[in-house]
């Protein structure tokens, strides 16, 4: 961190700033920070960093004034698993974290040093926001706070963005982590809000406590802002690290493969996965069976919980598992699943981190909630991030696939590399007991004798699961493959190998039009 | 006092408990049918039955309290 001084009487003073630097604010706020379960920033960055060194800058910032060492943000450079990285991390010993003119300006400028170096940049946030005593110096300016969020964008899919929250995030600061790939909150003391509840209750009249509005488990399990709840700071800062290891420094550069590590062992897909369509099952434990032991990272495992999202390994190569959980409201899609997906397909692209989904789908849910939350749109946003995702993607047909449910698993129309069905394996518009209703209702009612009725409905449910036999879907080359479940991890850690070099330009255009 | 509330809409396709009985924390209170899958729903918490609200085939909306269970 720092050097030993020793000589004229100039090193001296340096040394003493520094100190004073070093130290952060008063005794107090370092007790308050200890009762509260916190650690001090400095201590944090050492949790952080590969041997917990880093390389600072910008530490006489405001070292002028009284009390306010180096603004209240420390801002560095140093290694994470041996990559280079850029962090800014608040002191909330120091006014509470609050941003003044410096802390906006080192904010800044460490971003555009990892922009300049195209390497990851991580956010850790323990602030309550603006200095409104500064406020012309800080607010409205081209390099005021602003730019923060605009510098995020800026870099969104350039460079890998972390937030890792210990505390508040108030006000226009709640946006940093908005604007992050991944949020991760530490529980019971991070929070995310744009009005604390004392404004809520003078401005609105609501009465409500800091952790039912904007705490970390109600936006990890709720509001989806957050992505991971973690435990205390040092499993924050340990997820942190975990989290990387799968990203490569930029978008230019491929992610990280790493040794291969077998599947957990466990019971096998074919014991896992029911022959009855409508019986749920546990998706983690069949995707444990494809993946690298331990290799998993939940994301959102909270929020939307009907899908999982999550990064893992295959035989060392780093995957994006995106998989309908049957286990919870039967899989199907909703608002927030929708929500949830898209931006964890847009993140696994934007890093070229492949995608394997794992179709298990009733299709997106109906009835008028859904539709008066606008699951048309919402749904529409996954599809385009799953179409517009060019990196190698394989859709696997785990059981059925009904309605826009296989388009949004990357259904054969959506260019996978290769779609895979088991077996077990059901595509259609819907399934077999919707269908003859749909079709048939008229006359299944006209039908007066019960056992006669049963007859009719039967022999069209026989009909109708030949038409969408999954050999007659294989024939038909709608399906690519037809494989033994407890082979798939073998054939996806293959098939990847292979699409590697994987290369497809989209037409010239500027963006798309988002569906938001 | 825990409220076993339905997870989605859909139909109550079994009710597995009754009133009295005593349940264990995830026990399966209710099965609702919707969009073709069952769809089990459990009580969060340990405790004796203390009302039953909903009937086989019963529609029920998303957040319905379909059952509330005491420790």
């Amino acid at each position: 961190m720092t050097k030993t001084t020793e000589g004229p009487a100039y090193n001296e003073k340096l040394q003493e700033k520094l100190q004073t630097i070093f130290q952060g604010g008063h005794l107090k706020y370092h007790e308050k920070q200890k009762e509260q379960n916190k650690l001090f920033v400095r201590d944090r960055l050492e949790l952080l960093f590969d041997d917990g060194e880093y390389m600072e800058d910008g530490r006489f910032a405001n070292c002028e004034a009284a009390d306010l060492p180096a603004d209240g943000v420390v801002t560095a450079m140093g290694k994470v698993n041996g990559q280079t990285v850029c962090v800014m991390a608040n002191d909330s010993t120091v006014k509470a974290g609050s941003w003044g003119s410096r802390t906006v300006e080192k904010i800044i400028r460490i971003q555009e040093i990892a922009e300049k170096n195209r390497v990851p940049m991580l956010y850790l946030v323990d602030s309550a926001g603006a200095r409104i005593t500064d406020q012309l110096d800080m607010f409205p300016n081209r390099r005021g706070a602003g730019r923060i969020f605009h510098n995020q964008v800026r870099l969104s899919g350039f460079i890998p963005q972390i937030c890792i929250l210990f505390g508040p995030s108030a006000a226009g600061g709640a946006y940093i982590p908005a604007f992050c790939d991944i949020v991760i909150m530490v529980d019971k003391n991070a929070s995310m809000y744009l009005g604390s509840p004392r404004m809520a209750e003078k401005v609105i009249g609501e009465k409500v406590t800091l952790e039912e509005m904007g705490g970390a488990r109600m936006h990890c399990t709720v509001s989806g802002c957050g992505d991971v709840l973690a435990a205390d700071e040092q499993e924050a800062i340990a997820e942190a690290r975990r989290y990387l290891a799968y990203f490569p420094a930029n978008y230019t550069m491929d992610p990280p493969i790493r040794e291969k590590v077998e599947a957990k062992a466990g019971r096998t897909l074919e014991e896992i996965i029911p022959e009855n369509q409508n019986a749920p099952f546990d998706m983690y434990e069949a995707i444990d069976a494809i993946i690298d032991e331990g290799s998993f990272f939940d994301i959102k495992k909270r929020f939307a919980p009907e899908i999982i999202t999550g990064l893992a390994r295959i035989e060392g190569q780093p995957v994006g598992i995106i998989a309908n959980q049957p286990k919870v409201k039967g899989g199907v899609l909703f608002v927030d699943s929708a929500d949830k997906a898209a931006k964890f397909i847009n993140l696994c692209d934007a890093f070229s981190i492949p995608l394997v989904f794992l179709a298990d789908v009733p299709g997106f849910m109906i009835g008028t909630k859904v539709e008066r939350d606008g699951i048309i749109r919402h749904g529409a946003k996954l599809i385009m991030a799953m179409s517009s995702a060019t990196v190698p993607k394989i859709s696997v047909i785990v059981r059925k696939a009904y309605g826009a449910g296989l388009y949004a698993m990357a259904g054969p129309a959506f260019e996978p590399d290769v779609c895979i069905a088991l077996p077990t394996a059901q595509i259609a518009v819907m399934g077999p007991e919707a269908a003859v209703n749909a079709v048939y209702s008229n006359k299944i009612e006209a039908i007066e004798d019960p056992k006669e009725r049963m007859a009719f409905v039967q022999e069209k449910h026989k009909e109708y699961k030949a038409e969408i036999d999954i050999y007659k879907m294989a024939s038909e080359m709608i399906i690519d493959e037809i494989i033994a479940p407890s082979d798939l991890r073998m054939v996806l850690a293959e098939r990847f190998r292979y699409y590697s070099t994987k290369n497809i330009p989209l037409p010239p255009k500027k963006h798309p039009v988002y569906p938001v | 006092m825990t409220e076993v509330k339905a997870a989605m809409a859909g139909t109550v396709f079994t009710v597995n408990v009754s009133v009295g009985d005593e349940v264990e924390a995830g026990q399966v209170i209710v099965v609702l049918e919707s969009m073709k899958m069952e769809i089990p729903v459990e009580t969060e918490s340990a405790g004796k039955v203390v009302s039953i609200n909903v009937n086989v085939g019963d529609f029920v909306n998303e957040e319905d309290v379909l059952a509330t269970v005491e420790a």
